[in-house]
């Protein structure tokens, strides 16, 4: 495999991990706060749907955009409804949402545009362009480095920047700000939370709003940025190897960029080689395709070590007496 | 000029649906002072607490912190009247360090950094002011219980607590952490702090508070000076009768031994001899008393005996019960029910119940599959619960009914619940750990004469406490653990409390100067 190579497999895998990075910080947020999320995957195909839409309507992906946010933020709102003030199960309204938005994006799409649940292709200021960062060109020249600034760090959409501009962003928001700080102790502990005098319903809203916002962004870029429209059920499961990363992750920022580039590779290896020839045997594309899911199952075995997930997470808070 | 009471309540009322919690409850806390609280498991006393503390809104009444009327809301309003609260189950995060448990909910700005600072520099102050000394950067999990105490202290005075109230803060420490505590709020009160203890050992409340007010059912019924009262008033108060602190009992009558242990050595999955060879036997009519520190040894014993050895232990020695030898290893528990040994586990919560199962549920593990419960091959819940409900009206256990959640009924009665299943299946021998540990006076009373009963029954009792009082109270002979072994056996008679505790505390009395050291 030549270095050209290499960068291309990067930078495909840079893509592809986008959506997973969002999702997996979204859960981030909310199982941080003790608000188990399995509706990642609802969230992000509403988005989808919502952003491909808008961007369509009225051509700018921008509106695409905040129409995702806003439909994914509906269905945050909803689980929080459900899961934190009426202290319902968190991961039955998990299940329902994910229903709810694989019913709701086909039914809509077919009523609205009368594709068969798609939505019509999105083309110019409809989708994201790539931006091609300063000094690309200028600097493809040089060795290594110049490949790699022009091909993998230059050349993609805003909201992959955004992606990875989130990492040490939500790392900061946690270790360094009174609302990490608050954030982390409400999912281990509520219990202090409150007896703190700190609200622990609006703590956990404020978490799964945020993880609504992220979630929307991530659909928002499966439709507008690395597709060109809704596909009903494009999500894909993304949701669930979403919250395998996580928990590849042990639930830190960091560990979510690694968990998350990991997954990504391995969708970029299986686009790039669909049937893999080691010499000894070929591997059939069918079981490259299949490698991300059958990492999650590996991670959900519990194969990569103890990971301990938020002590109160699943729990709906209730004053004791 | 006199300066008004730090707290003043006026005629304070709650209730829980048909259940009054509080009922016009007066109470007045001069500055400065140690209060004591006492009463029964549901007098009252949490609910009240709860409500100085906002968790609850009164139904009615009125409450003064300096002579001012306030509203307390919610938790941060009883902060911001100076009110701080040590629960009886810390209000930590375990994977938080002191410091950030100590800032959180009082940060000065959105940002950590500065926080953290000031309360490292904060705890340092009061560490060397108070004697509370904590590594502000350790994890609050990997902390004893008693310095997780003191980070809940630390928790109330950083928030500039000037009323700090203290629910059963002994319950879960040892002597000598309960000791430094009291050090500790010593030194507050000195400082001009005012305290307020809740307790249900007397004891404790002759030992350091100034005054002490007593609830039952509901009502503060009285509100007097600690040093003109004593434990034996105090007692008769809370249970609104007179209370035998000494266990009344006839003469023992022991038979043949029933349980004979020789030799017996454990050793833990991390390679600790817990058990150092302990030789024992009861007989029959005999009550066993084992005193020592927790943590000597005896929890193992007990698990042992019970037929749950602690995971990965590996244990030597003979477990004899009426002569035939017991295999040791492996979970023996269903077969040594069966062989005639009944067993009130130390942990009454983890062991000895399913919380959320019902009370008749409870009552029967462990004896489910006897033939007067079987119809067919199914369990006949009829009969159990007929079975419960006569256990419910011999141990007046409150309330009567069989179907409530275990979880649901307080402490004395979750323990009653284990004692009646155990003790009415009339066993060959009954190993007792902790009979009354959290359980109030009237409930302590009761169980103490059914296992006085048991005994003059001719059956064998291993009674475990870490209560000295029990122990001297209810044991025919007396043999005391320290680390793994048997320091020595007393008759309860002749064995003075300085001397026992002189072997809790590892050290052999010499018998000539046994009068010097227990005077």
């Amino acid at each position: 495999m030549d270095f050209a190579t290499l960068i291309q497999i990067l930078d495909s895998a840079v893509r592809l991990m986008t959506p997973l990075l969002l999702a997996c910080l979204a859960g981030l947020y909310s199982e941080r706060a003790g608000v188990f999320d399995i509706g990642l995957e609802g969230k992000m195909l509403m988005a989808a749907f919502a952003s491909a839409s808008v961007a369509y309507a009225t051509g700018s992906a921008w509106l695409g955009l905040l129409a995702g946010i806003a439909g994914a933020a509906a269905l945050a709102g909803l689980h929080g409804l459900a899961s934190i003030s009426f202290r319902g199960n968190q991961l039955i309204s998990g299940v329902a949402i994910n229903f709810l938005a694989s019913g709701l994006t086909v039914l809509l799409g077919q009523k609205i545009f009368g594709l068969g649940g798609r939505t019509p292709s999105l083309s110019g200021a409809a989708r994201f362009g790539e931006i091609t960062l300063p000094f690309a060109e200028s600097l493809r020249p040089l060795p290594v480095i110049g490949p790699v600034y022009a091909e993998l760090v230059s050349g993609h959409t805003i909201l992959v920047y955004v992606a990875f501009a989130m990492v040490p962003l939500t790392w900061w928001m946690l270790y360094r700000t009174r609302f990490g700080l608050r954030l982390r102790a409400v999912g281990e502990s509520p219990a202090s939370v409150d007896t703190a005098g700190v609200s622990v319903i609006r703590l956990r809203f404020a978490a799964v709003m945020i993880c609504g916002v992220l979630c929307g962004i991530a659909g928002a870029y499966l439709a507008t940025g690395i597709s060109a429209g809704f596909v009903k059920e494009m999500t894909a499961g993304r949701g669930f190897i979403a919250l395998a990363a996580l928990i590849f992750a042990k639930w830190r920022p960091w560990g979510a960029l690694g968990a998350t580039f990991l997954f990504g590779l391995m969708e970029a290896v299986a686009n790039r080689f669909p049937n893999l020839d080691l010499g000894v045997v070929t591997v059939p594309s069918m079981l490259m395709n299949a490698l991300p899911y059958i990492l999650t199952v590996v991670i959900l075995a519990g194969f990569v070590g103890r990971a301990i997930p938020p002590r109160a997470g699943g729990e709906p808070y209730v004053k004791e007496r | 000029m006199t300066a008004a009471p730090a707290i003043e309540l006026r005629g304070i009322s709650k209730a829980f649906g048909p259940v009054q919690a509080n009922r016009a409850i007066d109470l007045v806390v001069p500055r400065g002072t140690i209060h004591g609280i006492i009463g029964e498991n549901g007098a009252g006393k949490s609910t009240l607490m709860s409500i100085l503390y906002g968790f609850y809104r009164p139904d009615a009444g009125q409450i003064l912190i300096d002579g001012k009327p306030v509203a307390i809301a919610d938790s941060q309003a009883a902060i911001r009247a100076g009110i701080g609260m040590v629960f009886q189950h810390f209000k930590l995060v375990p994977n938080f360090t002191v410091l950030e448990n100590v800032v959180l909910g009082a940060e000065d700005g959105r940002f950590l950094r500065r926080s953290l600072a000031r309360a490292r520099g904060e705890l340092k102050r009061l560490a060397a002011e108070y004697g509370l000394q904590v590594d502000p950067d350790a994890l609050v999990e990997d902390l004893s219980v008693g310095h997780q105490q003191r980070v809940e202290i630390l928790k109330a005075l950083y928030r500039r607590a000037d009323i700090l109230i203290l629910d059963e803060p002994t319950g879960v420490l040892t002597p000598a952490e309960a000791d430094h505590l009291f050090r500790i709020l010593r030194s507050l009160r000195d400082e001009g702090k005012t305290i307020i203890l809740i307790t249900h050992k007397l004891r404790e409340i002759m030992q350091i508070t100034e005054n002490v007010s007593v609830m039952r059912r509901g009502e503060m019924v009285a509100s007097v000076r600690t040093a003109g009262t004593g434990p034996a008033e105090l007692a008769e108060l809370m249970v609104g009768r007179k209370v035998l602190l000494r266990v009344e009992k006839p003469l023992a009558r022991p038979g043949a031994p029933v349980l004979e242990v020789q030799g017996l050595r454990m050793v833990d999955a991390e390679g600790v001899e817990r058990l150092r060879g302990i030789d024992l036997a009861i007989r029959a009519g005999e009550i066993l008393g084992i005193a020592g520190v927790a943590g000597n040894g005896q929890t193992q014993l007990l698990e042992i005996l019970g037929g749950y050895p602690p995971a990965g232990a590996t244990l030597s020695g003979e477990i004899r019960l009426g002569g035939r030898p017991l295999p040791l290893a492996g979970s023996q528990g269903r077969a040594r029910r069966r062989a005639g040994i009944g067993h009130v586990p130390e942990d009454r919560q983890a062991e000895g119940l399913i919380m959320d199962f019902t009370a008749w549920e409870n009552m029967a593990f462990g004896y489910q599959d006897a033939p007067q419960f079987q119809r067919g091959p199914l369990m006949d819940n009829a009969a159990l619960r007929a079975d419960a409900m006569g256990k419910i009206a011999r141990f007046d256990i409150r309330p009567p009914d069989p179907d409530l959640a275990a979880k649901s009924f307080s402490g004395g009665n979750q323990q009653k619940i284990v004692v009646a299943r155990e003790v009415e299946r009339d066993p060959d021998l009954l190993l007792v750990g902790q009979p009354t540990r959290g359980v109030d006076i009237g409930a302590i009373e009761f169980i103490h004469k059914r296992i006085v009963a048991l005994r003059d029954a001719g059956r064998a009792v291993l009674l475990v406490s870490v209560e000295l009082d029990e122990i001297m109270a209810l044991a025919d002979r007396i043999l005391v653990m320290f680390d793994g072994r048997i320091m020595g056996e007393r008759l309860p008679a002749e064995a003075t409390a300085a001397e026992l505790g002189s072997l809790m505390a590892g050290v052999e009395p010499a018998r000539a100067d046994a009068g010097g050291i227990a005077g």
